[in-house]
Parts: C-alpha cells; structure tokens; sequence
C-alpha cells in the first residue's frame, strides 16, 4: 500500500528520511503500531491526526531524540540505531526544529539565542556569527529585539525567533511540531507566510505536523494522516481530501466538514 | 473456599509480590545504571573540545561568589555554638585551654565539609535541579541534541567543574570564620587566653586533618551537581511522573533529599577509611 502512495508522490526526487514498521511503545501503551513514511527532498511533507495519536512522536524518530521499540528509522540512507553519537551529531546537523513552545533558552538573549547554534557547531569568528544571525533575525523581522529575552517575546515572536535559530545553519530539512500552537490567526497566518518565503528562499525539506486543517494544505507537498498508530495515507493534498480510505475520510469530514450534522442539530444546540 | 480456589489465590498473590519485587530491581537497576552513566558522559566531555572557560567561570560564581554570604554566616554561628558547647563540656576536665583544638578540628574534618555541602545543596544544587528540570520540561534539552550540541558538555560539565572547584574553597572560608566565631566566644564570654585559643590549635591540627577535609568537600562537590542536575535532566523519567511545575518541585525536594543523605552517607564512610 505504502509503495503505490509514494509512486504518487514524485518518485524523482531523493529519499531524505524513511521510516519503515516503526513501532513505539511507552511502558504499556503502544504508540506506533507500524509506521511507513517517507520524506522526500525539497517537499513539504504535514503530518495530521487526531492529538495524541503519536505525531509528534513520529518526529521524535526522525530526530533521533526517541528510539523506535521495532522497526528502522533512516536519515539520508543511514540506519539512526546503528549510528555512534558524532555520526548521529553530524546528521543533526543538517536539521533545524522549530518546536511547539519554540524552546528558547530562557537565559540567554534572543541575539545569543539564535548565535547559539554558530557557536557551537562552526569555528566562525563572532563578526561572521553576527551576520549571519543579524541575516536570519531581520529575514524574521526581529532585527529589533536582539537585546531581549524569551520571557519579554509574545508567542508570535517566540515562534519567529525559534525559527531564526532553526534556519540559522542553513539545514536541509525543518521540522515543525505543531507551529501554529497558541497562535490566533493573524500570527498563524503570518508564520506560513514566513515559512513558505524562506523555504521558496533557501529550498529545504520540511517535516510539519500541525492540526492547522485545511489551512496547512496548502502549504503542503504530501499529506500523511497517524491514526490508530499507523499512517493511514500519505498523498498530495487534492487526494487527500477526495480519498475514500475510511479513516482520512471521516477525518476530512470531522476537520473540514460542518460543525453540525444537520441545520436541526445546530438550532438545538443554540436553544 | 475449595482448596484448587485457594491455592489460585496463593499463587496469584506470590506472582504479584515476585512481579514487584523484579519491578523495583529493574528500576533500582536502571536509576542507578542512568546516574552512573550520566556522569560518565559528563567526565568524559570535559575532555571534548572546544574548551571554554566563561560557562566553568559563570557556575564558579553561582554555586560558589552568590554562597559566601550564606557560608559566612552559619560558619560563624556554627563555630560560636561550637565555643560555646565545647568550653562547657572541656570545663568539666578542666580542660577549656583546648577550646582553639577542639573548634578547630571539629570544623576542618568534619562540620565544615559537611555544613557547607548541605548549604550550598539547600542553595546551589536545587536552583540547579529546578533549572535543568524546567529545560527539560520545555524541549530546550531536545533543542540542544536537534542542534547537535552535547548538552552534558554544553549544560551539565560547567557545573559539575564548578562544583568540584568551589566546594573546597567554601568549606576553607566556612572554616575559617568557624575557628574565628569559636575565638569570639572562647575569649570573650569565657576570657580564655586569645593566644592558647591558637597556640592549642596550631600544635593539634595536622596535615592529615585538612587532607581529610579537602577529601570531603571535593566528593561533596562532585556529589551536590552530579545528583541534583542528573534528576533535573531526566526528570521525564522520573517514576512519579516529573512534568509540569509539580513534577519539577517534587524532582527538586528529591533532589536535595537525596544530595543531601548522600553527603552524611559519603561523610561517614570517608572518615572511617582515612581515620
């Protein structure tokens, strides 16, 4: 099932992470219950599904921040399980995350924030570490708030500035866990236009998993719905809303369709 | 009841207790392994370059400059209760020429060590645990691995340096407003000669009682970062569950509690191998 989805995701380009019968069990509970997904080069790949399902666990993988209990998790073609902590390093370091709550570092200053990542994985002098996070700040437009802390940044600006710091080495791929969190739309709204002009600028991969349906569609390459541990589909967004596989069908239904079933539902409701 | 129910029940209850008698190893075996490990990762990266001083030298100032305070003031007041106990009880030997030996000893091998790693626990090691704990709790930890920065060289080894090079510099200065608090009193309230307070103290006070304590505060050091930072970092797998400001303050009281009976556990077992 999964190879004839994915030979309608544009075969042509490169495998840059594939997960294969990834299963993840935590004490008792079973997350993932087989995971087969793929991330190709340059596309823009949303995660959906209902919370709690596992999705932000699914990114957890492909990080290598979580092990899976069965199955194999490769990143550029390489097995993460079987890699030593430097290999595993050098991976990272083609990745940017820009997390839920974005995980500034609460101490430091939104310039040392964003310089942090040049500090440690490159041997640039600080005149270069300030172009480059100036460079990223200002594509931000948040060129202005070098000298504040996390604690003094609205969510908005918290969001923006972690992902200053996510692109600031240049990666090949982004990993967004749900970006748009706490967000109202006006903000939301302006993070995908932020996301969407700097991967048209610096062409990475992207990894989102977001709830933001359908709005998030039309950011989107290919769309994978996580549902009862397993992904149910992965394909473009217009297939996905037409697919007939029961589980991304009642999902289209629940996210995009009527808030009631009926108009008799909804006077109800209101009386 | 039938005797094939009874012995069903009999049966059931055993494996219950054999089931959690094999948890509780497994999980003894596994804190205890993690822990184990976690200091390793955090020795060895104090050798991983590149090696920068600034985070070691901004630790020195927050375990150790921010504790002086503290430090001078229940050294002052141990060292006084010290005189103050001490002449009473060396009185009934007619032996209070010795007040200086006694105070002076008390301090170097045992109370000043010991006092000091509980203060700078009760100080330094829980803001260290809540810290480390709150990073946790808001993926800036996992935002560190993603940037492939080692977060026990970035985050743990300052402090763990921090801690092992402070401690014995406290435990010097508690030591020595201890003797002076114990002099103040000696000579004050009691009108003991300032110059036998010293004299006693010099001739009994050897080498070997300062190795002892230097010994002490070092493992005291190493003990109060390694315990509080190592619950903070895996505070997510804390048994009781470690998230949210709850998880974080019930990890923190743990943290200390243990640093804490870690110190008097250590503090016997060094004095009986070196006396």
């Amino acid at each position: 099932m999964m190879e004839s989805m994915n030979s309608q995701l544009g075969d042509h380009a490169s495998v840059v992470i594939e997960l294969i019968g990834v299963k993840k069990r935590f004490g008792r509970q079973m997350v993932l219950r087989g995971v087969d997904l793929v991330v190709r080069e340059g596309r823009t790949l949303v995660i959906v599904g209902a919370s709690g399902q596992g999705k932000s666990v699914i990114v957890k993988h492909m990080l290598g921040l979580v092990s899976p209990t069965r199955g194999t998790v490769k990143v550029f073609g390489h097995d993460l399980q079987r890699l030593k902590r430097r290999e595993l390093d050098e991976i990272r370091s083609n990745f940017g995350v820009l997390f839920q709550n974005a995980a500034l570092f609460d101490s430091l200053s939104v310039y040392d924030n964003v310089a942090l990542p040049l500090r440690e994985r490159t041997r640039l002098n600080e005149e270069l570490i300030r172009d480059k996070v100036m460079q990223k700040l200002t594509l931000m437009d948040m060129e202005k708030a070098v000298a504040k802390f996390p604690a003094q940044l609205s969510g908005g600006m918290r969001k923006r500035v972690g992902l200053a710091r996510a692109l600031v080495l240049d990666p090949k791929v982004v990993f967004f866990d749900e970006p748009t969190t706490g967000l109202d739309v006006h903000k939301s709204n302006e993070l995908y236009r932020l996301f969407y002009r700097t991967q048209q600028q610096l062409g990475y991969t992207a990894v989102i998993v977001s709830h933001d349906v359908p709005k998030i569609f039309k950011l989107a390459d290919d769309v994978a719905l996580l549902a009862d541990g397993q992904i149910q589909g992965c394909m473009s967004p217009e297939a996905f809303q037409m697919s007939d596989q029961p589980h991304i069908k009642a999902f289209v239904e629940e996210t995009m369709g009527h808030l009631y079933s009926s108009d008799e539902e909804e006077d109800n409701f209101y009386a | 009841m039938l005797p094939g129910a009874i012995i069903r029940v009999f049966f059931n209850v055993m494996r219950t207790f054999f089931e959690k008698i094999g948890y509780e190893t497994l999980w003894f075996l596994e804190s205890y392994g993690r822990m184990g490990l976690f200091l390793t990762r955090t020795v060895v990266s104090i050798f991983k370059p590149p090696f920068k001083l600034r985070p070691v030298v901004r630790q020195m100032h927050f375990i150790g400059a921010c504790s002086v305070f503290v430090i001078l003031f229940t050294g002052l007041f141990t060292g006084m209760v010290l005189g103050l106990q001490g002449y009473y009880s060396l009185r009934k030997f007619g032996s209070e020429g010795f007040l200086g030996s006694a105070v002076a000893l008390s301090l170097i091998r045992e109370l000043g060590p010991v006092l000091t790693a509980l203060m700078v626990i009760g100080r330094a090691g829980s803001a260290i645990c809540a810290e480390v704990g709150i990073m946790r709790n808001s993926e800036q930890i996992d935002a560190l691995e993603c940037m492939a920065v080692d977060p026990f060289r970035y985050l743990i080894m300052p402090k763990l340096l921090a801690g092992i090079l402070v401690l014995p510099l406290l435990t010097a200065i508690f030591d020595v407003i201890g003797i002076f608090g114990g002099y103040l009193v000696g000579t004050g309230l009691f009108g003991i000669n300032p110059g036998v307070y010293f004299q006693r103290m010099y001739t009994s006070v050897v080498w070997a009682d300062i190795e002892m304590g230097l010994v002490k505060s070092l493992l005291f050091g190493l003990l109060l970062v390694w315990i509080t930072a190592c619950k903070g970092f895996y505070l997510h797998l804390e048994r009781s569950g470690g998230f949210g400001a709850e998880g974080v303050s019930r990890t923190t009281t743990d943290a200390v509690v243990m640093s804490s009976v870690s110190v008097l556990v250590w503090d016997y077992l060094i004095s009986a191998l070196l006396l």
